[in-house]
């Protein structure tokens, strides 16, 4: 019965300690979230949605220029990678399917997805930044649309592929092309697929800033010129966080949580949407 | 016989298609290759092996080498990847084994939102937190532990505000934490329940159907998850640029300021104001995308595989 005993003491002591992981990871984690939600709720006020930017040691301002210019990386990124994204999707699960060549391009978009994102803004400055001479807020844009490409491309592949081809073989059956059975029937079937996956990259994407550092860059004016540099929310944080000014500092806490509302929302809205999806 | 506009609609529609998804591979090449390019200067000028071993970083004298930054991010890596994997497994098997069923959703759903979290805010909390904690409460107690330590203890020594290598490993732990414990909760619930159950009907306890069940079954899952995160904290920028301390040296201790890839290249690629200069960076960039590519290679293409098997 000795051997019993202790398996049962082994047992006990590692479920006490697996939960105490948890526990421990878990704390740090909303001590992270209570810090955010505390000095960043602190720090919002309607100047910071509408103010222009502070000079050094200014104790009023906001960050119009910046939620404005991070929108605007955000939605042209969005522009460019949602369509390539899907069309490449789409070749992948109806032109591919299970070919080599498809699958060596399924493997090599992984290997895209995880390119570490700072390189990517190197990358892009290189082509793009260099040659121009300035910084502007449409390289920032295609940097973030290079991060995005993989993403909707696995998701819009993924989704496809869940089609049932009976589906496929009727419209065929009517008669109907290629191109028209992918758009009037597979794209149908599979919408809330592919915009679910679309919203979870904007979310992933909305809240990076290494590739934007040496794209878009910053810009201590307001501007909806993408062919200038541009202020964006990250960016700005990472410039204001490192300053020594107090109002600077809580901007860039008003700026953080700013950005975390949107990207969440983001990230619960696809999530809903696939929840409901799915649910049936 | 004159093509219909079908047939038209149809070969462009397929074409651009195609176009598309060979961009992927474009961009992957495009990548390889200019940074490659870009970096040239650098190569000719300070090799491979004389960069990655040299440890003079010195940009007013225009004498670079690699050692300071690639030495932080490797060892910024290993001991993120030490401390958040144990507690990732913990978390795994708290929400796979012994949490309520009513807690497995939401604490599930609450760590995968944390995974979305941008890292930048990690990295301001870091900062303005979690450095000055560490300054006051660890520090002292990391002397008076793993600092008495033989061999070791001089890897722990030294005092600081705070802001080092130790502290942005911890940074990046914390980071990664989510994103690896999601992975290993995935990986052990795809263990078939009539596996554990036939295990538990020999009158196994939770932690022998653990030990022999659960973690064999999901092993290579969980590997090929722990050499992600292991991609995933290489390639992260702003959860450490905040606490690193940007130091272009190998410091004598883990407590020391110190540099990696990432942070040089957050903080000097804008400034870099000659032609060696900015390929240098360009060059460390290309090693962090080699090193990236590899770890993710062997990751997906060793482990993962045959997880789909």
């Amino acid at each position: 019965m000795d051997a019993v005993k202790r398996r049962k003491i082994v047992n006990g002591v590692v479920l006490v300690l697996s939960t105490l992981a948890a526990l421990f990871g878990l704390m740090w984690l909303f001590w992270i979230l209570g810090t955010l939600l505390y000095k960043g709720l602190g720090s919002l006020s309607w100047e910071v949605f509408v103010g222009d930017p502070p000079g050094p040691g200014d104790n009023t301002g906001g960050l119009k220029h910046a939620i404005v210019g991070q929108t605007l990386i955000v939605l042209i990124a969005t522009v460019i990678g949602i369509p390539l994204g899907i069309l490449a999707g789409t070749y992948l699960s109806e032109y591919g399917g299970n070919s080599r060549i498809a699958n060596f391009i399924r493997d090599l978009s992984d290997v895209v997805m995880s390119v570490p994102s700072i390189v990517v803004g190197t990358f892009i400055y290189a082509i793009m930044v260099k040659p121009a001479g300035h910084f502007m807020g449409i390289a920032g844009s295609i940097s973030l649309a290079i991060m995005m490409i993989p993403i909707i491309l696995r998701t819009t592949d993924d989704m496809l592929r869940m089609v049932p081809p009976e589906l496929r073989e009727a419209a065929y059956a009517l008669g109907a092309t290629k191109f028209k059975v992918i758009k009037d029937v597979v794209y149908r079937a599979a919408i809330t697929g592919i915009v679910t996956g679309v919203i979870l990259s904007v979310a992933r994407i909305g809240g990076e800033t290494a590739p934007l550092l040496f794209t878009s860059f910053n810009n201590n004016f307001f501007t909806l010129n993408m062919f200038q540099p541009m202020a964006s929310l990250t960016v700005t944080m990472y410039d204001y966080a490192m300053s020594p000014y107090k109002y600077w500092q809580q901007l860039a806490w008003a700026a953080a949580i700013i950005l975390t509302f949107g990207v969440l929302g983001a990230n619960i809205l696809g999530r809903v949407i696939a929840h409901y999806k799915f649910k049936k | 016989m004159a093509r219909s506009r079908g047939f038209w609609a149809d070969w462009t529609f397929g074409k651009i298609a195609a176009i598309s998804a060979f961009l992927v591979v474009a961009i992957l090449i495009a990548l390889a290759v200019v940074l490659y390019g870009e970096s040239r200067l650098a190569i000719e000028a300070f090799g491979v092996w004389k960069f990655i071993t040299s440890t003079v970083w010195n940009p007013p004298m225009e004498k670079f080498g690699g050692a300071p930054a690639i030495f932080g991010s490797i060892v910024s890596t290993i001991i993120s990847i030490l401390i958040a994997v144990p507690v990732a497994v913990g978390i795994a098997i708290f929400l796979t084994e012994i949490a309520p069923h009513y807690l497995r959703t939401p604490v599930g759903v609450a760590i995968e939102l944390l995974a979305a979290i941008p890292s930048i805010i990690y990295g301001m909390w870091g900062l303005f937190f979690f450095a000055p904690f560490m300054r006051d409460y660890l520090q002292p107690v990391i002397h008076a532990t793993l600092g008495k330590l033989p061999v070791i203890g001089q890897w722990f020594e030294g005092y600081t505000p705070g802001i080092g290598l130790l502290t942005a490993s911890i940074v990046l732990s914390i980071m990664i934490l989510p994103y690896t414990a999601a992975i290993s909760r995935d990986s052990f619930k795809m263990v078939p329940d009539v596996l554990k159950e036939s295990a538990y009907a020999l009158g196994a306890t939770k932690w022998d159907v653990m030990k022999d069940v659960v973690i064999p079954y999901a092993k290579l899952g969980v590997i090929g998850g722990i050499i992600l995160s292991l991609g995933r904290a290489l390639g992260e920028t702003m959860a450490v640029t905040f606490v690193m301390g940007n130091q272009p040296v190998i410091p004598h201790s883990l407590l020391e300021p110190a540099t990696s890839i990432t942070v040089t290249l957050a903080n000097e690629f804008t400034e870099a104001d000659s032609d060696i200069y900015l390929s240098s960076l360009f060059y460390l960039a290309f090693i962090l995308f080699v090193m990236s590519f590899l770890v993710i290679a062997i990751g997906k293409f060793l482990f993962l595989k045959r997880v789909e098997r």
